[in-house]
Order: structure tokens, then sequence, then C-alpha cells
């Protein structure tokens, strides 16, 4: 291995390597609705148990990331946006990703459970089990709904924050977990829409390369039309003020005009688009906002509501 | 069957895999610190939730 245009042939990992196979900008992601879950909960957790369990949380994603690496890694090395990850640039050895990924998984559901309680502990197994195994080693590269089951697993963190705090599930959190769920499909289509080529030279049947282009708008559109009423509910059955009703309302017609501007971005025959994907390149944007402000209001509506 | 050698590293390769394995043990030793402070910190928490300290 000359990765790093080392002549002998050693190839030596930094620490930034290792930071990398745990996705870090996923993790950002899952911690943040995690502490809304954590912090929306009713009752009280000691700060330093609190910030373990957002702990566990990241680590218990990040663990996933090294483990998806390692099993992904002959499809990393053909996609541009991933042959420079670690191991299919040969800087981390692949039995070393897993290893990681493995220990990581484990001492993040134990010190869950030290921390905080059995529950949570389980929520978080379950969360890294169904990640690595049903949506990572099952779904990816077998299925064109992938996105669609396997965003699951990144809806657990609102769950397993909440159950931290509580030692249980109620619906509330059960709604978090639809709106990360129903918000998967939409976010990672539009992603796709300008992507498709890696993932078709990887063999992964992601929408755009098994149905076309012209289908994944149309899917984007129905699923933001189911995503938007479920993000209400939690205002419309009374579980949060209008301080979430609100802006949850507002976003999600923003969400839905983006969604429609994608489905008549000036296209071909087949749907391909003709303005470089614009409207969906914006779509995705927003949609990380979108939950961005979503969770906020839910944790701004638990401390002022 | 000839035996191949690795090449020998140039003394520009030797220092950067020297900082490389340095950044890497240094990020290990932080973890490990940090982590002692995180399991005395819950211990302080636990002990005091059961009474054990005042």
């Amino acid at each position: 291995m000359s990765s790093l245009g080392l002549s002998g042939g050693v190839s030596e990992s930094t620490a930034g390597d290792w930071l990398a196979l745990l996705k870090p900008r996923v993790v950002v992601l899952v911690v943040f609705t995690g502490w809304a879950g954590l912090l929306a909960a009713p009752g009280h957790l000691h700060p330093v148990l609190a910030f373990t369990a957002v702990l566990c949380i990241a680590v218990g994603a990040g663990a996933c990331g090294a483990i998806n690496m390692w099993y992904d890694r002959d499809i990393d090395a053909v996609m541009r946006r991933t042959a420079r990850r670690p191991i299919p640039s040969g800087r981390i050895g692949a039995g070393e990703a897993l290893g990681f990924g493995i220990a990581l998984a484990a001492a993040s559901v134990l010190l869950m459970w030290l921390a905080t309680n059995v529950v949570a502990a389980l929520i978080l197994a379950i969360s890294i089990g169904f990640y690595v195994v049903i949506y990572t080693m099952w779904l990816k590269r077998r299925t064109p709904q992938n996105i669609v089951i396997g965003g699951a697993a990144g809806a657990f963190p609102p769950l397993i924050g909440w159950a931290a705090v509580t030692g249980g599930i109620d619906w509330l959190p059960v709604l978090m977990f639809a709106i990360v769920f129903m918000w998967t499909p939409p976010h990672f289509w539009a992603l796709s829409l300008w992507t498709h080529g890696d993932y078709e030279k990887a063999g992964v049947p992601m929408l755009p390369v098994s149905a076309g282009a012209r289908s994944t708008r149309w899917h984007i559109m129905v699923y933001t039309l189911l995503l938007v009423p479920v993000t209400v509910a939690p205002w419309a059955l009374g579980m949060s003020s209008r301080i979430y009703g609100v802006p949850a309302a507002l976003a999600g017609a923003w969400f839905i005009w983006d969604a429609w501007r994608v489905l008549r971005d000036q296209q071909d025959s087949a749907g391909v688009s003709l303005t470089k994907d614009a409207p969906a390149k914006k779509l995705f944007r927003y949609s990380l906002y979108h939950l961005a402000i979503l969770f906020t209001a839910f944790i701004v509506d638990a401390f002022v509501g | 069957m000839v035996e191949t050698f690795p090449t020998p590293l140039t003394p520009e390769e030797a220092a950067v895999l020297i900082r490389r394995r340095r950044g890497r043990n240094i990020a290990m030793l932080a973890a490990l610190l940090c982590l002692s402070l995180l399991f005395y910190a819950i211990a302080m928490v636990k002990m005091s939730k059961t009474g054990v300290m005042p």
C-alpha cells in the first residue's frame, strides 16, 4: 500500500482517518435529534448522564458508519464520492475498521446501560443492528426501497434520548421517529438525482437507477405530501403547542414548494434535469434546515410551551 | 524464489510516519483520559443518587 506516497510500502493512518470512519457529518444530525428527544422528555436527567447518553448515541452512530464502510468497501472504491475513504484508499485495513466499529458499538450500548437505563440501551442496540444488518447488509444492494425502510435506522435517536430520561416510550417520541423516517426518502432521493451515476457504477439500485429520474421526482413529491401531515401531527394531536406547530406548518409548506419545483424542473423525455438538478440540490439543502427547524421547535416548545 | 524486501524509507517519509504515529498516540491518550474522567463523573453522580455520598 503506497497510498501515502511512502516508497517503503508502509501505510500509516492518521487520527483523522479513524475519525472519518465514524462519518462525523451523519453523527452531527443524529446527535441533534437525540438531544431533542432528551430535552423534550418530561423529567430530569443529571447533566453528566445526559451528556453520556448523547455521547453514546454519537458513538453508536459512528460505529454504524465504521461497520458500513467495512461492508461497503468494494462499492466505495468505485464511487467517486467515496473512493478517498480510509479503507478503499488503503490507509486503514478492512479488519481494523470492523474491529473498531464492533468495539465502539458494544461500548456505546454498555455505557448507555450503565449511565441511564436498559430501555435506552436496548433501543440503541436495536438501532445499530437495524442499520448494519437490515439496511447495509440486506436492503441497500437489493431494493430501490432501501432508503424507505433503511430510514428507520436514522430515526431512532429521539426515541433513545426520550427513553434515557423516562425509561420508557410515549407517543411524542414515536412521532419524532416517524418524522425522521418520512423525511429520509425525499432527502436522499433528492441527492441521488444528481449522484445516480456513482450508484449505477457501483450496482446500488437507488431509485433513479432502477426507476428513472421522472419516477424519482414523483416519489419525492408523494413522500413530501405524506411527510408534512406527520410533522404537524404533534400539534394537531395536542402533544405540543403552536410554538412547535406554526414553524412546522410553515417549514412543511416550504418543503412542498421545493418538492414541486423538483417535479416541475426542466427535463428531457426521461426526466433528466436540464438545469444540472438545481431544484433537487436546493431541496436537499433545505431538507437539512427543515429537520433542524422541526427539532429546534420541539426543544423550544418543551421549555416554553 | 526471490525474497523481496520493502524499500527503505527516505528521511522525509520516516518523518511523516513518525508524525502520524505520534498524532494517533496523542489522540488515543486524549480519548482515554476523557473516558476516565467520564467514568469518574458517572460514578460520582450514581453514588450521590443512591445515597452512598452525602
